[in-house]
């Protein structure tokens, strides 16, 4: 960094001009390295550690001495069920939000351009996309809970108790909750695609003698679908991730990956299962991992048309 | 022709609405809710009783201790998930784009890394380093900063890189080098005026998760905002809705207040877009970084 003044010199190959100097040139093309290293030092420290801790954990027993006890715990009937209630929850939510959040997109995107009802809709799904955790889970409890202002209307006027079996709190409650942000987080990433739909191509098939299905059947809908399915993905990732949310919301049994681990955490270590939390933290990593690479290649392909 | 587009807009104008009053019904309902919920009275009657005790600080610091608690470290955390994020970015991202240029996938893949991995997993390995950050700190929340600024990174990335991205750095930095300046006052007085509207963005950002963030904070047994409120809704179940109602209308507001930082820039501005997640304006157009070391 001190080397300031000194240009950085052309690229230094072995056995290149400078023959005998080379590691001083080399030594100087590195000082600007060092510009780098706080960033790379905390990095190291409070991300690549801890990542290398659940992975290597996953394998270890608790005196660290190499096991797949852990990742076998993942085979039991509790924990697989708890991966598939958790991509269950994450896949309906993301297809509901997907669709529902597309539909809002569509109709902003047919308002005007510029107009009040975008700014509007863009500006409250940026809000809502972001109201997870433990304000949205109180914000049910105030809405469907016990004394909800929706269970309380029901029952004075409609002589009906919608609180049934305590369903807010279990799977069927976290797909309505989860929803609630899912939605908007569609219409911010949906927003662009159908942003990128231009207008002379309806014209043009139009032009054509094409009706409204043929539009969509053969340009609308196969440009949009890779964004679509994109967009569903990232959705499937963030429902898969979350873990405020549930945890404000479930307080009894742990139905999901994200509070298996809770548990696992909190709880009393069982021996010789000490590490299952990395093993089902190295599961989550997984799931998320092959999501988004797919969700990479997909938006790649969308920015050929829609970019 | 022109009849058919009219059928059609009209079509369209019907679906528009019918599609909108739902979604603001659904989306509305919890919101009106929890207004209805924190105002109460015994017997059916309305009271502001609730709002009024959480506007009022000192009942509030000797009522609802840990809330009060939460608050006053979540506050703190903002203000130092700022400062570390700053002096941690805008330096190496500057330093990266002038020197380094090899280096910024690198950086750009570390800073986009945290969205791949959930929270949830980060605080599964993050229990040993802060046996660590205990050690040589203490165990107050407020070390809980390192793990924030972790989570604040891709934000903050995308919103500095765009700004980074709309100034020409190395232009502006060989003008002032060869004016005699030191990288410190290229740094302080030439790249971060130029940067204003970009570290708005990112601070903004960084201040609306350091203030929504439970997981992290709940499972390392700190205290902060969310675990406040989640501790005080086993016990008073008006006042944490009150609480959260509040902590919402704030980011409203700093989101809102976000929406013009970005919007200084043109119409590719960081704004709200940032939050998107992963990639939302991802492998765009990014040529021109590689070609500096040729």
């Amino acid at each position: 960094m001190a080397s300031g003044l000194a240009e950085p010199g052309p690229p230094v190959t072995d056995g290149g001009a400078g023959f005998g100097w080379g590691w001083a040139r080399r030594a100087r093309a590195g000082a600007p390295l060092l510009g780098v290293v706080p960033f790379l030092a905390f990095v190291g420290i409070f991300l690549a550690i801890p990542t290398l801790v659940v992975a290597i954990g996953a394998f270890g027993d608790a005196t660290g001495r190499p096991t797949l006890g852990n990742v076998e715990a993942l085979g039991t009937s509790t924990i697989v069920d708890a991966f598939v209630r958790s991509i269950v929850l994450s896949a309906s939510t993301a297809l509901i939000g997907a669709s529902a959040g597309a539909m809002i997109a569509y109709t902003v995107v047919t308002a005007r351009p510029h107009g009040l009802l975008r700014r509007v809709v863009a500006a409250a799904s940026g809000v809502l996309a972001q109201f997870g955790g433990v304000t949205l889970a109180f914000a049910f409890l105030a809405t469907l809970g016990f004394n909800g202002f929706v269970t309380v209307f029901a029952q004075h006027t409609l002589g009906i108790d919608i609180t049934g079996s305590g369903w807010l709190y279990q799977l069927p409650g976290l797909m309505l909750v989860y929803t609630y942000f899912q939605v908007p987080l569609m219409v911010i990433v949906f927003l662009p695609a159908l942003d990128g739909i231009r207008p002379q191509w309806r014209e043009a098939a139009e032009g054509l003698g094409g009706s409204t299905w043929q539009y969509w059947r053969h340009v609308g809908i196969p440009l949009l679908t890779p964004s679509f399915l994109g967009s569903t993905l990232l959705l499937f990732a963030n429902a898969f991730s979350a873990y405020a949310t549930a945890a404000a919301l479930v307080s009894q049994g742990s139905p999901i990956v994200p509070l298996k681990i809770r548990e696992a955490i909190t709880s009393e270590v069982v021996l010789g299962q000490a590490n299952v939390g990395k093993a089902l933290a190295l599961g989550m990593v997984l799931v998320v991992g092959v999501v988004m690479i797919a969700y990479a290649r997909l938006q790649r392909r969308t920015a050929r048309w829609l970019g | 022709m022109a009849r058919l587009s009219a059928r059609r807009r009209r079509r369209q104008g019907m679906l528009r609405w019918s599609v909108l009053s739902v979604a603001t019904v659904f989306f509305a309902t919890p919101l009106v809710a929890m207004l209805e919920f924190t105002t109460r009275g015994p017997g059916g009657t309305r009271t502001l009783s609730t709002w009024r005790e959480l506007f009022d600080v000192n009942a509030l610091a000797s009522n609802d201790p840990e809330l009060w608690a939460g608050i006053k470290a979540s506050a703190g955390l903002a203000v130092l998930t700022v400062a570390l994020m700053m002096v941690l970015l805008v330096p190496t991202m500057t330093w990266v784009r002038l020197r380094l240029p090899r280096l910024r996938r690198l950086v750009e893949f570390l800073c986009l890394l945290p969205l791949t991995i959930p929270a949830i997993v980060i605080v599964v390995g993050l229990a040993p380093v802060y046996a660590w950050v205990v050690y040589f700190l203490g165990g107050s929340s407020l070390t809980l900063t390192f793990a924030y600024t972790i989570l604040v990174l891709p934000y903050a990335y995308r919103a500095l890189d765009a700004g980074l991205s709309s100034i020409d750095v190395r232009t502006l930095s060989e003008a002032a080098r060869s004016l005699g300046a030191g990288w410190g006052t290229v740094l302080v007085r030439v790249v971060l005026p130029n940067l204003r509207s970009a570290v708005l963005s990112a601070a903004f950002l960084s201040v609306a998760l350091v203030l929504g963030e439970f997981t992290i904070a709940s499972l390392l047994n700190r205290q902060n905002l969310q675990v406040g409120i989640n501790l005080l809704g086993k016990r008073d179940a008006s006042m944490s809705i009150a609480v959260s109602f509040a902590a919402l209308a704030l980011a409203f507001l700093l989101l809102f207040l976000l929406s013009f930082a970005g919007r200084a820039r043109g119409p590719r501005a960081v704004g709200l877009d940032a939050l998107a997640g992963p990639g939302v304006e991802a492998p765009a157009v990014e040529a021109p970084a590689v070609e500096e070391v040729a």
